[in-house]
Formats: structure tokens, sequence, C-alpha cells
């Protein structure tokens, strides 16, 4: 049998050499922008809900959550949200809008296996993760603060 | 051994089976690549109706094969036999398109080598006479792999330069032992040879970099292929790749640089022909139905009228699943070749 003519480990290295990089810089520049973008537009909510309502610190905060998670789902369904993505990276994943995105998008991808193996399995399929070590990890500092901090 | 092989995994078709017909079914971003105005038909919308883009894609792999059939005046009942197949699991379009075709079927899975692998065989039914009358097809959608393969299609991700786009398309080629038909639209081109490629992994485990992963597979399989059939790149007008994209095919020629065979004037990638670089779709395009559109549509055209007189097509296939790819294994590669080329009496020989 004929062997393979060439050397694998040389290959690799050649790949990592002569593979176009992703431009760093300008990702990290863009998810700058668009990810402060996202935070001033809550600020804004935040402080239109603040003279609007008379609303207390912790109901300002859920508030404003709650639109921002809208609009990120909002956003998710009529097609944005994942043009801004492709855009913005990072910028666009870190806010709470991008929490929304990731809970969204499969919900609409999964719709045709059904409503509950499809949208109901799946539908935290790539939020699952940070729910799982969030809440976890969110656990064992609860059971330090408890045992240490009094 | 039989006298139909040659070299270690090379296969000569002494019968010469015709290329008699091809349909090629794509979508609106293929419609505006550099071969748009080529293609049989144009879907307006990606999921053509239907409430999922599988069953969009399975009724795209049964018109390809049925415009091929009427092109050449053909009805489905005439098949001897259906060979193809899809990048999803269980190759269900494939599947689901014979059921409504209803003719005999040979389900194969090569990733996005399947076009060339459905060929190989189909030949070899035909140049057997186990066959008059094949289809060999293949499809993808754009999609459907995204959903499989990554990530769900609404959500916000960048990808690195090196990935590609799966193609939103089906291709289908017909096979005739009885030489060219009456109605049929190419009456020149014929299978002469083609190789069998192996698979072959270097390590490269970027499912991101996938050209990189299979262009091993094609300098292997196209190294063979000279060594076997004793010819050189002299002998070809065109030596044309399935999807390795823009990194891969500069990979391909650079192992093969490393072999003393050079490739940079004769070869070509399907991957970079069916997305024009202005269409931002980094590396190029991908996926079973790039190879198998762009041969319907565009390469067979170009041997018919002996534009290119004698073509070595390879389609090449990466052999990953998403299981294993989360299971930290490398993407293993393959790559099957055919020699296509006008025969003798069209070139007055």
């Amino acid at each position: 049998m004929q062997k393979i003519p060439f050397d694998a480990a040389r290959y690799r290295e050649r790949v990592k050499q002569r593979a176009p990089k992703s431009k760093t810089l300008l990702f990290c520049l863009r998810a700058f922008w668009v990810g402060g973008l996202i935070c001033c537009v809550g600020q804004a909510v935040r402080d239109l809900l603040d003279y609007c309502f008379p609303l207390t610190e912790d109901e300002l905060s859920a508030a404003t959550a709650i639109i921002l998670v809208f609009a990120g789902g909002f956003l998710t369904a009529v097609g944005v949200y994942d043009q801004i993505g492709a855009y913005a990276g990072a910028g666009s994943v870190v806010p709470i809008t991008g929490f929304a995105n990731s809970v969204v998008a499969p919900a609409i991808e999964y719709r045709p296996e059904g409503l509950v193996m499809g949208v109901g399995a799946k539908l935290f399929s790539i939020a699952g993760p940070v729910l799982v070590y969030g809440i976890g990890s969110s656990i064992i500092v609860g059971l330090v603060s408890l045992a240490f901090g009094g | 051994m039989a006298g139909k092989r040659r070299g270690e995994r090379s296969l000569i078709f002494p019968t010469r089976p015709h290329v008699v017909s091809a349909g090629s079914v794509a979508a609106q971003n293929e419609a505006a690549g550099p071969l748009g105005s080529l293609f049989d038909m144009v879907l307006e919308d990606d999921t053509w109706g239907e409430n999922s883009f599988e069953k969009a894609e399975r009724k795209m792999f049964e018109s390809a094969v049925r415009i091929a059939l009427d092109k050449a005046k053909l009805r489905s009942g005439s098949l001897h036999c259906l060979l193809g197949g899809d990048l999803l699991n269980q190759i269900v379009s494939a599947n689901f398109a014979a059921r409504q075709l209803n003719v005999p079927f040979l389900g194969l899975y090569g990733a996005c080598s399947t076009i060339a692998e459905s060929l190989l065989i189909g030949s070899v039914l035909v140049d057997g006479g186990y066959a008059d009358t094949v289809a060999c097809a293949a499809s993808s959608h754009f999609s459907t792999a995204e959903r499989q393969y990554r990530f769900p299609l609404e959500l916000g991700t960048t990808v690195p330069p090196t990935a590609q786009r799966t193609v939103t398309g089906a291709g289908c080629a017909l096979l005739s032992g009885k030489g060219p038909m009456g109605g049929a639209p190419f009456r020149n081109i014929v299978v002469t040879g083609a190789t069998i490629g192996r698979v072959v992994d270097l390590g490269i485990s970027d499912a991101s970099n996938m050209g990189a992963a299979m262009a091993p597979a094609a300098a292997d399989t196209i190294l063979s292929h000279f060594g076997d059939m004793e010819e050189t790149p002299d002998d070809y007008d065109l030596v044309i790749t399935g999807d390795l994209g823009r990194f891969g095919s500069s990979m391909l020629l650079s192992l093969l640089n490393d072999h003393g065979v050079d490739l940079t004037k004769k070869h070509l990638d399907c991957g970079n022909l069916v997305f024009s670089t202005k269409q931002k779709f980094n590396s190029g395009g991908s996926g079973c139905g790039c190879p198998a559109i762009t041969l319907a549509a565009h390469l067979l055209g170009k041997v018919e009228i002996g534009e290119v007189k004698r073509m070595l097509f390879l389609a090449t296939g990466a052999l990953l699943s998403p299981l294993s790819s989360m299971q930290g294994d490398t993407i293993p590669g393959i790559a099957h070749a055919l020699v296509l080329e006008m025969n003798r009496e069209a070139m007055g020989l």
C-alpha cells in the first residue's frame, strides 16, 4: 500500500503560518463601540424610566433588563440581531441583549421539530452553559460566603 | 486483476460512458454569483414554500434530477439507477427525493465529495453493462447545514476568514451507456477514467478551516492519479477541485509543489467559482451542492463545446460530524477524481 506522501506536522505548521488571520484589532474596536452603544442605550432606558416612573433601584434594574431582553429578542425575530452579531462579535454577545438572542435564535430554529422536543428541548442549547455554570458558581460562592462570611 | 484497473487505485472506462444531460437548482446568493445566469432553476426563497429548510432541500434534490431528465426528454422510469447523497444525517434529502422519484436508488455519503463519488460509481455501473442510464446527484443547503454543523441561523456570531459558506443548491448529471441520445443537451462529453480517493487526515481540527483539512486528500488523489495513469498536468486543460475555497486551494498547490507538480495555471476550485470575492463569503463556497451545481451548470458545458477538452474533476469531502468535532477528533478528508473529456469524434479524431 502507498504511504501518505505528506508530513503531517510540517503541514499543520504551514497551515498555521499561512492561514489568513482574523483582524483582531478591528473586531475589538467594533465590539467596543457596539457593546458600548448597547450599554449606553441601556443606561438611557434606565434614566428615562427613572424620570417617568416612581421606581426603586431594584425595580429600575429589573425594568431595564426586561426592556433590553425584549429588544434583543425582537431584533432576533426580525432578523437584525444576527447581522449586528456578525459585525460586532462579542460586543453584541456580552450584553443582556446577546443572552436574549441566544435563547430566541434556537426557539425560531427548532420550531419545525415541534413545541416539546423542538423548542422546549433546544431552547437553552446555546444559553444552557451560561446558566449551568453561572448558577453553579453562584451556589458555590453562596456556600463559601455562608461558611466564612457569616 | 481485470484490465480496467490502472496502478494502485485508478480505473479506466473503455466503453466511455457519456454525460448526456445535467440539471441544477440554486438559491439567491448563488444566483448573485459569477455562475448565476447558468442555473436551470433559481429559488426566490430558500424555503421554497415548505415549512422547513430540510423539506426545501429534498425538493431541490428531486428537481435537479427531474430537470436533467426533462432536458434529455427522458422519464424517470427509464433510469436504471439513481446515485447520490447530501450532508444531512442519514442523507435524508437524497432518500426522501428518491422516494418521490421511485427509481432504483443507491444512497451515498462522501460529504462534499458525493457528486464525484456518484459519478464514479455511476460510470462503473454503465461501463460494466449493469445500467444504461444513471442519474448522479448531490445537494446541500446553507440553512440545513448551519443548524446541523454550527449554530442557529439567527444567532449573532462572527466567522474566521478561513470559513466557507455552504452552497444552497442541487446538481445532477445523467450518464448514458448508449452514447448521445436524440434530445439530450450534451453529445460530446465522456467519462474515461477515475481515481478512488482514500481518507487522508493530517491532523487539522479547525472546523472553520475545512479547505486546509481537505487539501491533503485532494493532493494525494491528484498525485496518485498522475502516477497510476502515467500522466502529467500537461495531459489536462483543467484540474478542478470541489470546495477547497481560496485558502484550501493555496494549500493544495503548495503540497503539490512539494512533489514537483505545478498546477498553478491549470487549477480552479468550484468554491471560488460559485461565489465572487465581492460577496464576502470569506474563503468561498462549500457543501455537496458546490461542486454539483458548478459541474452541472458550468463545467459540463465547457467540455461540450470543447473549451475544455480534458478535465480532471475532483470533489473533496470533509468526513467530520458535529459529534467527532466535539469529541476533539481531527478532520479526515477524501477526494475522488474523474476524467471528463470531449469525445474523439467531436474533436474530429
